[in-house]
């Protein structure tokens, strides 16, 4: 392993996110590694998608530290975290259903070209949709074959397929993805978590979180549980079962075995 | 990794048998088809029971009649693209028609600053509205529906016990009564033709470029052919009466540039994407608050622009000036024209097709020596039809999943 695997890319200490009287996060640490896949677990309600949002930019946590490749960082909006490298998958994708594939690939990042200024740039559609063709060949998406078509049409998996190039299109270093799989099939399944491992293998640091705990062993290198806003446990997949994960989840027992040093 | 076969059918319709093609043409987005088809039939009915409808000097009649919804529609196209709507347009064009006339008739000002100052007024009225929407949270039906009884009050105010304020001054006058000479229509159309060309050749070969697929020639030759010979009729058969009105000239020309900035530039693609989804558009980095605000003071303005179109047809204001059905009716412009009521559809010159749908409809009633009762149930079936026939093809194709 190269030596910039061992600093982490992005390390949180004791975020802490209330809404009203709701504490969804009560000083969570996370850390995630260039090239890993890190799977972020726990029930319903657990501050997840919180915490997610947290990172992205989507809201500011009430307390506690955000660290990217090593430096304090605020993250104080969506565009923050796009100038970042951070990239987001939500849970309910945000893709704009009436715009086609390369439109949505990239949504306020279009490539522009001269005359006028500012956003009155004209648009470079031929070279956006060139680019489009690019990375879906380097992710091995075969599924996207008309890139001018609404998304409107596309199937779970084809959007999640999109949600995923964004982030590679915008040369993104950590990309989050809130329950890629939800609601997806066999096959549509498996091709997105293949995406997922192609984005670790490219060296991002990727965040997914997921209720089903088959896929998160095929596809995490770290699993890391919340309960109730708290860190309940961390594990390293090759050396843990998932009933220890099931249990962290439940509240079980709280595990820290296999603990990732 | 497992990739999963592809089932989008192959874009080369040569190897495509009859009955794919004809699904591919019913899953297709019809674009301007429906619209023109529907135009084409009333102006049929309407010729077959009076055969003036389609003398020069009707249709040139036409165009002076389209004039005010029109350039309202195109305001009104812009504001369904974000997903809103503004009630307030068509007093807000009458509030600176007024504007206009006190300032020329009563105050003596110079042309260019009493046009100036009314469209800026337009502008910052739009603003305003704009503003408290976004940063209030207020919905903009509301917000624009208090704009529209305010307006008109400041309209009434502005007229004084009169009610009504004639303007005589020269040019304000010609926006709806002057005419090209016969060399100029024909210079102009050549220019917007052969600028048109560049356009789709320009485009042809970025995409030859970067090797991307290209639609077969003859569709690209069509679409330079149709829109040149289909001006040449128009410039020509206007000819024969007293020329091409300024107005539509002034119409295309201000219906290209707003078609301009909204399928071709940055920003125009920031509007479709927040009325598809504004939270999607905000997550991706889209400045939506500023875009929202700037929209409802760009259709103001050109409401503001309709209002000066409208004093010069009536050589007054009143204060009926923008009053009526008029914002009515250009939504309803807008909506034939295939512009969502829910945001992120529509096109702005198709708005102005569906402009001309409905000053068809009053015109050829007129003709016919209707009273107004029956043109206000004719226009309300008509939109009515439009958008059943827009939302029935539209539930099928969902139901393709197309
Ligand atoms: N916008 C909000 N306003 C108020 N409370 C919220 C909001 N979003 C989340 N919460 C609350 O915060 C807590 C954490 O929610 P969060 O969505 O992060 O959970 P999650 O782990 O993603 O759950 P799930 O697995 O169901 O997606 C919950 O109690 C939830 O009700
Ligand atoms: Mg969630």
């Amino acid at each position: 392993m190269p030596a910039v695997n061992s600093a982490p890319l992005l390390r949180l200490e004791g975020i802490r996110k209330s809404y009203g009287a709701v504490h969804a996060l009560n000083g969570v640490d996370l850390e995630v590694r260039r090239g890993e896949v890190l799977a972020l677990v726990g029930d319903n309600g657990a501050g997840k998608s919180t915490l997610v949002k947290t990172i992205a930019g989507a809201h500011t946590a009430d307390e506690g530290r955000i660290l990217f490749e090593g430096d304090e960082v605020r993250v104080s909006g969506p565009q923050a975290a796009a100038e970042l490298g951070i990239a987001t998958v939500y849970q309910d994708l945000a893709i704009c259903d009436n715009l086609d594939v390369v439109a949505n690939l990239f949504l306020g990042r279009e490539q522009v070209k001269a005359p006028l200024a500012g956003r009155l740039r004209r648009l470079s559609n031929a070279a956006m949709e060139q680019r489009t063709r690019e990375v879906l060949a380097e992710l091995s998406v075969t599924t996207l074959r008309d890139v001018r078509r609404p998304v409107s049409g596309l199937s779970g998996g084809q959007r999640q397929a999109v949600a995923v190039a964004r982030a590679v299109l915008w040369g993104s270093k950590l990309v989050l993805l809130d329950e890629p799989t939800a609601a997806l099939g066999v096959e549509q399944t498996d091709m997105v978590l293949g995406l997922v491992r192609s984005l670790a293998e490219r060296g991002l640091g990727v965040i997914v979180i997921s209720h089903n705990l088959s896929d998160v062993f095929r596809v995490a290198d770290r699993i890391a549980v919340l309960r109730l806003g708290r860190n309940a446990g961390t594990f390293v997949r090759a050396e843990s079962e998932p009933d220890d994960v099931v249990a962290a989840i439940t509240g079980g027992r709280l595990l820290s075995g296999a603990k990732a040093s | 990794m497992s990739a999963v076969r592809a089932d989008a059918p192959g874009r080369d319709g040569a190897r495509l048998g009859l009955a794919a093609r004809l699904g591919a043409a019913r899953d297709a987005d019809w674009g301007p088809v429906p619209v023109l088809i529907g135009l084409a039939l009333i102006w049929l009915v309407f010729q077959l029971l009076n055969e003036n409808f389609l003398t020069a000097r009707n249709l040139s009649n036409l165009v002076l009649q389209v004039g005010v919804v029109g350039m309202l529609s195109l305001g009104v196209v812009l504001v369904l693209l974000i997903g809103e709507i503004d009630l307030s347009l068509g007093t807000l064009a009458g509030m600176c028609a007024a504007v206009v006339a006190v300032l020329l008739t009563n105050h003596g000002w110079p042309t260019w600053a009493a046009i100036a100052f009314a469209i800026a007024v337009g502008a910052a009225a739009g603003l305003l509205q704009g503003g408290i929407s976004v940063l209030v949270g207020v919905p903009s039906f509301v917000v624009t529906l208090g704009g529209f009884l305010a307006w008109q009050g400041v309209q009434l105010t502005l007229l004084g016990n009169a009610g009504e304020l004639r303007v005589e001054d020269e040019f304000v006058r010609g926006i709806a009564n002057s005419y090209l000479p016969s060399w100029l229509a024909w210079l102009l159309l050549v220019v917007a033709v052969a600028g048109w060309w560049a356009d789709v050749a320009l485009r042809r070969r970025a995409r030859t470029r970067l090797s991307l697929t290209t639609r077969p020639l003859s569709h690209d030759v069509a679409a330079c052919l149709a829109p040149a010979a289909f001006g040449a009729l128009v410039v020509a058969y206007l000819d024969g009466y007293f020329g091409v009105p300024w107005l539509l000239v002034v119409l295309i020309g201000i219906s290209v540039a707003l078609g301009a900035l909204t399928t071709r530039t940055q920003l125009g693609r920031h509007l479709f994407a927040i009325g598809g989804d504004r939270e999607a558009a905000r997550r991706a980095g889209v400045r939506v608050d500023q875009i929202r605000v700037l929209v409802f003071a760009l259709a103001a303005g050109l409401a503001a622009v309709a209002g000066l179109i409208a004093v010069s047809r009536q050589f007054a204001v009143s204060t009926g000036t923008g009053g009526g059905t008029l914002l009515l009716e250009a939504i309803a412009a807008a909506v034939i024209g295939g512009a969502s009521l829910f945001g992120g559809q529509g096109r702005v010159y198709q708005a102005l097709l569906g402009a001309l749908v409905i000053a068809s409809v009053e015109n050829g009633l007129d003709l016919l020596g209707k009273p107004s009762s029956t043109k206000d149930i004719a226009t309300g079936a008509i939109l009515v039809a439009a958008v059943s026939i827009d939302a029935i093809s539209r539930r099928r194709r969902a139901a393709r999943g197309a």
